[in-house]
């Protein structure tokens, strides 16, 4: 926060999770603390875009819903990611493209319709406390966020942002960047050096039969329920663990780490899942059915380079 | 399976994971430095993070600075040459005064009966080593040390706590820790340190890093109470955290 910030938005009612995300933390993983930001980096980054703010630029991240905001000031917006029955003044507000919104106009978030999660940057870009150079907000450490102490948004707070100094390049996301979050999604993998551990019945298994979405979901993790995948490592030396990491613990069913996993661990891994499927897959719903498919890493180096591409 | 080390494997687009040794050895610690090291320097700024651990140094890269097939010519080219840091450049010393008692270290007991020591001995054991910190992880400032006395090697718990208090010093197998923050865990609790191990006032936040020297210093209630420890539970877990410390 510096003294040039202003008031965007009132909190009137806290969701049960909305929290304030750059792009991460990096360079720290060395002190144990994990990564943070947007659990889907493809819609956190189109906010940004159609908000007219560079990459990086810090936006909420509202997960599943409940949260209600009055803004403060005449503000230019965009929402997007998940349809969380999203209104503006009490009609459907529309989602990626950028939005002139009022002072005392209310944005009230529902239940999710499509996905899990939406994106709401401001032109200009909210600020918080930085932590270790970012304010990306982390409960479980107590890092980040609006007030630097890790919270997510709670009624009466008033979320701070920079004054906006550009007007967006884009005011509409193409159509073909507007996933519809239910279908049934194929998961990119880029396999690593555990693979050849698993039977070949069950790598058969992984990338041939569907994957159902547990509970157990959040931002550090997602459990995925289906055949009991065998390994012959059961447990190995803890090590690093990078971001969509498909870890297979004894009980057979994979889990693939997110943005607030823990930093190492000792679980054989499938491979990892590509940044934009990890970004998918945290749009996921209980429930919900994904297939891993297997790729190479010059086939997800063009995916990334193409999608990074329009964010320059 | 047995591989021929070092080699390197794939760790998502963005990641090579380079697996120097196979079993856990207090030597791993000054190839794994001097890696790190050299990581920086030839990286620079495509270099995202790094993560040290036991065996293994995981390197994030940028994929749009760098594609994987440069990283890796880079990383194999670092491997050719690479010598170990000196030992005796091998990190801080840190002295963590220790409150050993059952009522801060709830497993004392366990412990003792698992080894077949008496209490004053596993103490004893405990303290009278010098531990080398192998990497930090699970959560903030949560430091990964060993090697502990072969006599102290416990299993986890079968059902990990809920809730350890902060402070609390653990062992698990060959290894021994202490909790910066309250949170679920699974290790066997011997005692309690004041020491803070994670403050954000601190520059650089965790009083332990990799390749830092420990030595646990044991103290008495009074002792630990005037050095600012809590023999209270702490303020408590507020989330269902990872259990796989």
């Amino acid at each position: 926060m510096n003294e040039n910030s202003l008031t965007g938005f009132r909190v009137t009612r806290a969701g049960p999770l909305a929290l304030l995300q750059d792009a991460g933390r990096f360079g720290v993983r060395q002190l144990g603390v994990t990564q943070g930001g947007p659990a889907d980096l493809h819609a956190w980054a189109w906010a940004n875009r159609l908000a007219g703010n560079p990459w990086g630029t810090a936006a909420l991240e509202i997960t599943f819903g409940g949260l209600e905001l009055v803004a403060e000031r005449d503000l230019t917006i965009a929402l997007t990611g998940a349809n969380l029955g999203i209104s503006h003044n009490q009609q459907p507000a529309p989602r990626w493209r950028t939005l002139a919104i009022n002072a005392g106009d209310t944005l009230r978030f529902g239940t999710p319709e499509n996905g899990l999660r939406a994106y709401l940057a401001v032109a200009g870009g909210f600020c918080g406390e930085p932590v270790l150079s970012s304010v990306a907000c982390v409960p479980r450490e107590q890092l980040g966020g609006f007030d630097g102490q890790g919270n997510s948004l709670r009624e009466g707070d008033r979320l701070t942002m920079n004054q906006a100094s550009a007007t967006p390049t884009d005011q509409v996301a193409p159509e073909s960047e507007q996933p519809d979050y239910r279908q049934t999604n194929t998961l990119d993998l880029i396999p690593g050096a555990q693979v050849a551990a698993f039977s070949g019945r069950s790598l058969f298994d992984a990338f041939n039969t569907g994957w159902q979405v547990d509970q157990r979901a959040d931002r550090m993790g997602v459990r995925l329920t289906g055949p009991r995948l065998q390994c012959s490592i059961s447990s190995m030396v803890s090590e690093g663990i990078s971001l969509g990491a498909v870890q297979v613990p004894p009980d057979g069913q994979p889990i693939a780490l997110l943005n607030d996993r823990q930093t190492i661990g000792g679980y054989p891994r499938l491979g990892n899942l590509t940044p934009l499927a990890a970004s998918r897959l945290a749009q996921c719903l209980p429930g919900q059915r994904v297939r891993l498919r297997a790729v190479g890493s010059d086939y997800a180096l063009r995916q990334q380079r193409r999608f990074m591409q329009v964010f320059g | 399976m047995k591989s021929r080390l070092p080699c390197l494997e794939r760790a998502g687009l963005d990641g090579w994971m380079v697996r120097l040794f196979d079993s856990i050895e207090v030597d791993n610690l000054l190839w794994l430095t001097a890696l790190a090291k050299e990581c920086e320097a030839a990286f620079d700024d495509a270099l995202v993070d790094l993560v040290p651990s036991y065996t293994t140094l995981l390197v994030v890269f940028d994929p749009l600075r760098l594609t994987p097939c440069e990283a890796r010519q880079k990383l194999t080219g670092l491997l050719a040459i690479l010598k170990p840091a000196e030992a005796d450049t091998g990190g801080k010393l840190h002295e963590l005064p220790t409150w050993y008692d059952p009522e801060a270290g709830p497993d004392l007991q366990r412990v003792a009966d698992l080894s077949g020591l008496s209490v004053a001995s596993v103490i004893d054991a405990h303290s009278s080593r010098e531990y080398r910190v192998f990497a930090l992880g699970f959560a903030p400032g949560f430091a990964f040390m060993g090697l502990l006395d072969a006599s102290l090697n416990c299993p986890r718990l079968d059902t990990p706590r809920k809730k350890v208090p902060a402070g609390s010093v653990a062992i698990a197998g060959q290894q021994t820790a202490a909790y910066p923050v309250v949170t679920p865990g699974g290790w066997n609790l011997i005692g309690r340190t004041p020491a803070r191990l994670f403050d954000r006032n601190r520059d650089g936040f965790s009083l332990l890093r990799v390749g830092d020297r420990v030595r646990f210093v044991p103290v008495d209630q009074e002792e630990f109470e005037s050095l600012g420890g809590d023999t209270a539970d702490n303020t408590p877990a507020t989330y269902g955290g990872p259990d796989d410390e």
